[in-house]
């Protein structure tokens, strides 16, 4: 059974003129228990109001969701009362930001944050907390040394100030990691310490992750499994190697050859004309039929439905 | 080949408010780029970089060295020749949007710096504009609207435009697509090097992406802690990274193909006010010996002089004969 469960979950935004423009629309995926899966795309193609759709994290106004269902481990999370979300949130699933410093509060010390996601939980013994703080730390690789509880925010480097929110978010053994750009803001050799500790926990805990990025090498290297999304849409969806080995959506196959490789040399990359529109001015018919070099005349007409794991009527062969 | 851009030893000091300390932003930073060459500059926040670009065009002083433009050591040039000599040497940040004022509209963000230096008549300049703007891609409508609306691609057009305005022989990038989706990326990278090779433009680009480094550059500096570590031709210096920090800061790009090779280095760049003894690296070196903690490592010429291939380790240095075969690989792996 999965763990996480999306059914053609539509959400719009209220505009300053006035109406509503749909963000996501009629997206689904599912995510097995321990599974990663990747969730890419260029910016407002809609991931990272996915992700927070899952958690109810969109303020509303100006967001709204339109329709669909968000179901984990079986309980529809649309309809959860608030009290039910405060529990859900940080409990069994757990989110980390692009930017942990405006995550983290400035003004208090990382012990007593990661404390704090403890006693939010219901962790009422002092000592089991101040254990499972210790605990965290390790875990994270940050070393349980006093001085580092004592510590303020600012005071750390962007890796470490990411493995506190590592930290804060497994406080409660979540089944699910929503990561949101986790290592955008990193430098890459801290990126690749990060995805190695994810990964880390991940076989040691069992937890669940989605990771939305912009970043398809990164996707396809760590994940299991990779939607890609554009316009409000999932395009494909494939194992990770399949995906790079044999992308079936022009998208997918142009956002991977437009990237210059380290493998690939000097020289003029390929390009996908044009520029993402921009929500509320999406082609009719398939979003990407303006910039697509496979385009067909019915793709004007008609939306292609995700079906073996593409959303094309002119895949990639 | 002669250089046209030559710099030799530099070094940039930045004084801290707090304490008298000093932040040793750039050090000892040497090599040269070739007219028609672009020179990628590599390395992670705080590497020194952007105070690279910056100590050249001397909108921040070095401390000491040379920066030879053409023969002509722009580090000793009054303001008035300095100026003159800008003309030569313009720059495009990362972000156009914060280089670009939003109360001008694009006319006259590219207009502006002909007249700063005088430029032709206004029939001249409007041609010059009309002319800029089918050079970067852009529709001749563009220069009556303002920079805000305009999307992070075609602002980068209008940023690059502004930049050859002048007909500059040097242009400074920094990190000039880095804030750009990967379909817009490859436009703009594909629109630098058509102008460098229509214009005849050297490039200093610098970036913290290997990758986009890969496509266009064709020589490569590889900076940790404000020192140039590995200086090399690109296809050299990708096939078979010479510093162990090269070859982890390759290893650190995704690469799907690659799947679970990896040298994760430890640890966290060093505070560049308190820089390590001897190598800027051997705290975090995966081969560190012994006196790589005390003396700071010789440059050593692997390359040839038409092709030099410049390293700074104790790796390579006389003082371990064969280290080269008998390091072992200490390095923990993903």
């Amino acid at each position: 059974m999965s763990l996480l469960e999306i059914e053609g979950l539509t959400v719009a935004f209220r505009r300053t003129g006035g109406g509503e423009v749909a963000v996501v629309e009629e997206l689904s995926l599912a995510l097995a228990p321990g599974e990663i899966l990747g969730l890419v795309g260029e910016s407002g193609c809609g991931k990272s109001v996915t992700a927070r759709s899952i958690l109810r994290l969109l303020p509303s106004p100006p967001a709204r969701i339109l329709a669909g269902s968000i179901r984990f481990a079986g309980q529809e999370v649309l309809a959860l009362n608030a009290a039910a979300l405060r529990a859900l949130r940080g409990g069994s699933v757990a989110m980390v930001f692009q930017e942990p410093m405006t995550s983290l509060n400035p003004t208090l010390s990382i012990g007593f944050q990661i404390d704090e996601a403890l006693r939010l939980h219901g962790m009422a013994s002092r000592r089991q907390r101040r254990e499972r703080v210790q605990e965290l730390l390790r875990l994270v690789g940050i070393g349980a040394a006093d001085w580092r509880l004592a510590q303020y925010p600012f005071e750390l480097s962007g890796g470490l100030r990411q493995r506190v929110m590592i930290a804060i978010a497994l406080a409660n053994g979540p089944r699910l990691l929503i990561a949101d750009e986790p290592t955008t803001a990193l430098d890459v050799t801290i990126q690749a310490q990060i995805l190695e500790l994810l990964g880390q926990l991940r076989r040691e805990l069992g937890m669940a992750i989605l990771l939305i990025s912009h970043d398809l090498q990164m996707v396809a290297e760590f994940c299991d499994r990779v939607a890609v999304m554009y316009a409000g849409r999932i395009v494909e969806e494939a194992p990770a190697q399949q995906l790079f080995e044999q992308p079936r959506h022009p998208y997918t196959a142009g956002l991977l050859a437009a990237r210059p490789s380290l493998a690939g040399g000097r020289g003029r990359l390929v390009t996908i004309p044009g520029q993402v529109p921009p929500p509320g001015r999406r082609p009719a018919g398939c979003a990407f039929h303006t910039r697509c070099p496979r385009v067909l005349p019915r793709c004007a007409a008609e939306r292609p439905p995700l079906e073996a794991n593409v959303a094309c009527w002119s895949p990639v062969p | 080949m002669t250089a046209l851009l030559a710099v030799e030893n530099l070094s940039t000091r930045f004084r801290l408010k707090r304490g008298g300390g000093e932040i040793r932003a750039l050090h000892r930073v040497s090599f040269t780029v070739a007219a028609g060459q672009t020179l990628g500059v590599v390395g992670e926040s705080g590497s020194g970089k952007s105070t690279l670009a910056r100590s050249i065009l001397r909108l921040v002083e070095a401390r000491e060295g040379r920066v030879l433009f053409d023969g002509e050591d722009l580090l000793a040039l009054d303001a008035a020749r300095l100026r003159q000599r800008r003309r030569d040497l313009q720059m495009i940040f990362q972000d156009p949007f914060a280089s670009l004022d939003p109360r001008f509209s694009v006319r006259r963000l590219l207009e502006e710096p002909l007249m700063v230096h005088g430029l032709g008549d206004r029939a001249a300049r409007q041609r010059r504009v009309a002319e800029l703007l089918q050079q970067v891609g852009l529709d001749p409508g563009a220069a009556e609207h303002y920079p805000h609306e305009f999307s992070g691609g075609q602002r980068q057009r209008i940023g690059i435009a502004r930049a050859v305005a002048l007909n500059p022989r040097v242009i400074v990038a920094d990190e000039p697509v880095s804030a750009l989706d990967v379909s817009i990326q490859a436009q703009i990278l594909n629109l630098l090097m058509d102008l460098r090779d229509r214009l005849q433009l050297t490039y200093l680009f610098i970036s913290h992406d290997l990758a986009v480094v890969r496509a266009i550059a064709d020589r490569v500096a590889v900076m940790y802690l404000g020192e140039i570590v590995e200086w090399a031709p690109a296809e050299a210096l990708y096939r078979q990274p010479r510093h162990p920090y090269s070859e982890a800061l390759l290893s650190a790009v995704p690469d799907p193909a690659r799947r679970g090779r990896r040298i994760v280095l430890q640890g966290e760049l060093p505070s560049p006010d308190r820089p390590p003894a001897g190598c800027p690296f051997h705290t975090r070196c995966p081969k560190v010996m012994a006196h790589c903690a005390n003396e700071p490592p010789p440059e050593v010429e692997l390359g040839t002089a038409e092709a030099p291939h410049r390293v700074r380790c104790h790796l390579y240095g006389d003082r371990v004969p064969g280290s080269v075969q008998a390091s072992q690989p200490l390095y923990s792996r993903a």
